[in-house]
């Protein structure tokens, strides 16, 4: 038997915002990077997200939030998971977020936080370092 | 627009520059290479070339008289106005709004007290998306990212002590535009103000949300007629409001090119005139002048000031050759204007403040009837105090020191700069063509055309950023490692608990059997060809909230959901 | 994998269900395992197949598709299918985009496949991953093809009944018909009914249908005018489904269609088994003793390949 293992990816943005170049951007490069990418569109709640992220089987769910709700939204897709039995999906995330916002993310289990202005490219390649597949 | 003897004058000084180049390339020590990095290619930010050099055969085409002219004439390449800002300066108008009214009408009194001349209003999402506080959607998004608004109580409260005869307000408001705008015409109605005397601008741009910033309620077509409704409604009405604000800030925003933005804002516009025409069958000059516009100002400063010279003689003769407008100012592009947030960086932050400077003199050096400068704080947060007062700042040192506003339209008769307009013109005209042959906006929508486009655009741009070839400063130039930026702007938990209490009181007191009329009245109005707007004014002096009346709209015409498209 | 993965799966655990599938996907030896003793527990959902060019509307209409069965009280599954980056391996996979409502619903599973080089508008995974929502009890099974005029005859061969869908404004109508789409359609969908050509399509569709009389059985194919992004049109055509499922399973047509299927699983299945057998034999340590005597010329190529084969078939037949 030969395994061809692919990292499949579920880029997801939850709450209200619509603003999607940035998770847009990342898809294509994500796919460019050879990913197997799963967008799930705009105005998903965590609940939507996580759902499509376990039925997916994602290795990694990318989120992106420009709206300030971040805390609470990113916080709930991690903890749905955890309850969900996906607690090893990683979660990485994206947007306007006060650096200062930083500490609670990752206490909440947030792998990693990108900020604008990150290349496609430190963003693949933290994928390839931190994330295999599951 | 030149005679021979200068045409072959600029010939030859373009040789003699050719030559010079080529010495240079070929190693001639005369001209060493400048220090920094200097680009990789010679392009606007839209990744249009320029030339190293422009003279008078480069617009030898040009008609004076046609193509550039004089201010307040035909085609207004010029600037609208004849008096430029010696008439009247442009408004200086920011955008701002968080947490409850309360909040927000305290930091309004706050601006105007500080010379801010017009209001705008930032909505938080519920609100742009026509949900109460207290819907489960709304959680953690309540007066987040602007104020948030349920009622008409909030409304007055909002507007509480704001002559609103005098100051003119704009609303950044789309899907439920018909809604809040009924809530300040009611506002300003209590406050005893007439609506003939109420100025102001409600964004009320559907067509660029499909595009490009994604906040919508129902799909297209529904949402075009509730737009003509205002635009009727307005025009019989309330005669000193702009209804639509056609934006291509946002189009922008989303990543789109200067020429790009210029001419879906453009074909967006043409949709809304022709939807008037048709369907409320109202002559064109009844309500064309009071359609205004809204664009970016991005950093690259001379695309940005050809865009929007060329916006303003590409749109007087749409106006005038498309639609027969006769009255001279349904010919008029005015615009409101705002800086680029998307050209500001997280790193190094302070350095914002210079790109939005920039950013501004171009706006101003184009002729923009109202502007908006970014915090330099905004790639974190909402602006805090201190940088909107930077941010005001900017553009009163511009209007009071520069010296730039003395004359009209002052890059006029630039070899480069009416090359540049005639460039963005020409290139706005060939997607506006394919458009129409796709049967206009609303059918280019449905088809994914702008949204691929601008999603193209977007990805080519950040792997020129990615690759270096585009630099930015702090990004991919000159970067260092730097502390956080710290005392952003929080927005207090309890705001979300107020909004719900204050909706809760409401909803006990009003006269529930009242709404529900109202409410069935807008729904019937809906399924007719009636107006929406003066059932949506009763509905809201009756106190129904913004998602009662969004809900009847999302019940009749159903909700649009995001095609996602790549 | 855990020894109650099968159990798991026929009592509906999606997570466990989603890790199968993505074993089959990603070729894990345990997932063939796993997939031999969930296979007595399949056979029972209806199949549907939809294709069509990209945009004609199929992912929309597999979401109101969904909205439909789910108001007949069946519990759906999907398997939305797009084509991987030749280049790059990657894919973009957005079909889920138009179904987002349903990512609530616990009477629907939604899996997303690239085609990972497969040919035919399916992925090699795609009927695996059917089953294992068949075992988990799905009572539909819709599966979305990659659009590429190619791979009709595929989805015929895996569904119990064919949707090819059109709209109109697509350019590309005729050269679907030219592409053998009239033989591939239980049903037709003319989509955006709402749009101008609808129903010139729709004739001439009827037309060319109406010419042919050569139908194998007397299935005529039925043509559902829609607007599935409207939801207009849904449920005459669940009603078609719905009729053309009693008709394959009134007579012998269903065991037709299921051996057709069994064909295209074999087909798969020798393949995946040979392929694995390839590598055996070029990964194997007799290669290079056969490398070593071809090298000096003690045999010829072709005689080697068949000792090779030869002998690797012959460790088959013990395992
Ligand atoms: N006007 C109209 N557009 C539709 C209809 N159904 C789907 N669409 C649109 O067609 C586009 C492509 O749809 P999609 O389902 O992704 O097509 P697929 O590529 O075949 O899966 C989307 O923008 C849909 O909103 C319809 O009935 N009428
Ligand atoms: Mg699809």
């Amino acid at each position: 038997m030969s395994p061809e293992r692919k990292l499949r990816v579920l880029l997801g943005k939850p709450g209200l915002d619509g603003h999607d170049r940035g998770i847009k951007i990342i898809a294509r490069g994500f796919r460019d990077a050879g990913f197997e990418v799963i967008y799930t569109g705009l105005h998903q709640n965590p609940e939507q997200i996580v759902n499509a992220a376990i039925q997916e089987d994602a290795d990694l769910v990318g989120l992106s939030c420009l709206s300030g709700a971040h805390l609470y939204l990113f916080g709930e897709v991690v903890k749905q998971l955890r309850e969900r039995g996906a607690g090893d999906v990683t979660v990485i995330v994206g947007g306007i977020i006060p650096a200062e916002d930083v500490p609670a993310l990752k206490a909440a289990g947030i792998k990693e936080v990108f900020f604008p202005g990150t290349p496609i490219q430190t963003m693949v390649d933290w994928v390839k370092n931190n994330v295999k597949p599951l | 627009m030149f005679d021979k003897k200068t045409l072959d004058h600029s010939q030859e000084g373009s040789s003699r520059r050719q030559a010079a180049e080529n010495d240079h390339h070929t190693g001639h020590p005369a001209e060493k290479p400048a220090a920094g990095n200097p680009p990789n290619s010679y392009a606007t930010v839209s990744n249009l070339p320029i030339k190293p050099l422009y003279t008078p055969a480069d617009i030898k085409d040009q008609d004076f008289a046609q193509d550039i002219g004089f201010p307040g004439e035909y085609p207004f390449t010029r600037g609208v106005q004849a008096t430029g800002y010696r008439g009247r300066l442009w408004t200086f108008r920011m955008f701002s709004g968080f947490g409850t009214a309360h909040d927000t009408n305290q930091r309004w009194h706050q601006l105007l007290r500080d010379g801010e001349t017009g209001l705008s209003t930032a909505f938080d999402f519920p609100t742009l998306m026509g949900y109460d506080s207290d819907s489960p959607r709304a959680t953690a998004e309540v007066g987040k990212c602007g104020v948030a608004i349920d009622t008409l109580a909030d409304m007055q409260t909002l507007t509480g002590g704001i002559p609103l005869d005098k100051v003119t307000t704009s609303m950044t408001i789309n899907p439920p535009a018909s809604v809040l705008w009924a809530m300040y015409l009611v506002a300003a109605e209590k406050q005893g103000v007439p609506w003939d005397k109420v100025g102001g601008t409600i964004q009320n741009d559907m067509l660029k949300e499909f595009i490009a910033q994604k906040t919508f309620m129902c799909p297209p077509e529904p949402s075009i007629r509730l737009i003509s409704d205002t635009v009727e409604f307005g025009t019989k009405y309330v005669p000193k409001f702009n209804t639509i604000s056609i934006s291509g800030y946002h189009i922008r925003e989303a990543g789109a090119t200067a020429v790009q933005e210029l001419a879906f804002t453009i074909a967006d516009g043409i949709a809304y005139v022709q939807d008037v025409i048709d369907r409320k069958k109202m002559d064109v000059d009844s309500f064309a002048p009071r359609l205004s516009f809204f664009f970016n100002s991005h950093i690259d400063f001379f695309e940005e000031i050809a865009k929007l010279r060329a916006g303003r003689r590409i749109w007087a003769r749409i106006m005038q050759e498309r639609f027969h407008a006769k009255n001279p100012r349904s010919l008029w592009m005015r615009f409101h204007t705002q800086t680029a947030g998307c050209s500001l960086t997280a790193q190094q932050p302070y350095n914002n403040i210079v790109r939005t400077t920039t950013e501004a003199l171009a706006a101003v050096l184009a002729g923009t009837q109202s502007l908006h400068t970014n915090s330099l704080d905004e790639v974190f947060a909402l602006p805090s105090d201190f940088a909107v007062n930077v941010a005001l700042r900017t553009q009163q040192i511009i209007a009071e020191e520069t010296g730039v506003i003395n004359t009209i339209d002052p890059l006029a008769g630039s070899y480069f700069v009416e090359a540049l307009t005639k460039e963005m013109e020409e290139k706005t005209l060939e997607y506006i063509e394919k458009i129409d042959k796709l049967g206009g906006m609303l059918s280019a929508i449905d088809r994914g055309y702008p949204q691929m486009e601008l999603s193209n655009a977007s990805y080519e741009y950040q792997k020129r950023i990615d690759s270096g070839e585009r630099g930015v400063v702090g990004v991919n130039r000159y970067k260092t490692e730097e502390a956080p930026l710290t005392g952003l702007l929080k927005i207090n938990e309890k705001v979300h608990e107020e909004q719900i209490k204050n909706l809760k009181h409401i909803k006990r007191v009003r006269d529930n059997r009242q709404v529900l009329k109202c409410l069935l009245e807008i729904k019937l109005a809906c399924r007719s060809d009636k107006n929406v707007m003066p059932f949506v004014i009763e509905a809201v002096k009756a106190f129904a909230s913004e998602q009662e009346i969004c809900d009847v709209y999302r019940d009749v015409y159903g909700e649009y959901r995001d095609p996602g498209y790549f | 994998m855990e020894n109650n993965l099968t159990e798991k799966i026929i009592r509906g655990d999606v997570r466990a269900a989603a890790k199968l599938m993505r074993g089959i996907e990603d070729n894990l030896p345990e997932a063939t395992d796993e997939l031999q003793k969930l296979y007595p527990y399949t056979g029972k959902a209806f199949i549907i197949g939809i294709t069509g060019s990209p945009g004609v509307g199929k992912s929309t209409l597999v979401d109101a598709l969904i909205t439909s069965f789910r108001q007949r009280q069946m519990t759906v599954g999907v398997v939305a299918i797009d084509p991987s980056s030749p280049f790059t391996g990657g894919a973009l996979l957005g079909d889920r985009v138009r179904m987002g409502k349903h990512n609530t619903d616990a009477g629907v599973f939604i899996r997303s496949l690239a085609s990972r080089g497969w040919a035919g508008g399916l992925a090699r995974a795609a009927i695996s991953v059917m089953y294992v929502m068949d075992a988990m009890g799905k009572d539909v099974i819709i599966v979305e093809a990659v659009g590429s005029g190619q791979g009709e005859v595929d989805i015929r061969r895996l569904a119990d009944t064919t949707i090819v869908v059109l709209a109109p404004g697509m350019g590309d109508e005729i050269q679907m018909m030219k592409a053998g789409i009239l033989e591939a359609a239980d049903v037709y969908v003319i989509n955006k009914a709402d749009k101008d050509g609808a129903g010139i399509l729709k004739t001439q569709l009827e037309i060319m249908l109406g010419t042919k009389t050569d139908y194998q059985n007397e299935w005529k194919p039925l043509i559902v005018p829609a607007q599935a992004l409207h939801g207009k049109g849904i449920d005459e055509l669940t009603a078609a489904l719905l009729q053309h499922k009693d008709y394959l399973y009134a007579g012998a047509e269903i065991m037709r269609r299921r051996r057709e299927r069994a064909k295209l699983e074999l087909a798969a299945a020798v393949e995946h088994s040979l392929r694995n057998h390839v590598k055996m034999i070029l990964e194997s340590e007799e290669l290079n003793t056969l490398a070593d005597n071809l090298a000096q010329r003690k045999t010829n190529p072709y005689l080697a390949a068949e000792q090779a084969v030869h002998k690797a078939m012959g460790k088959f037949r013990e395992c």
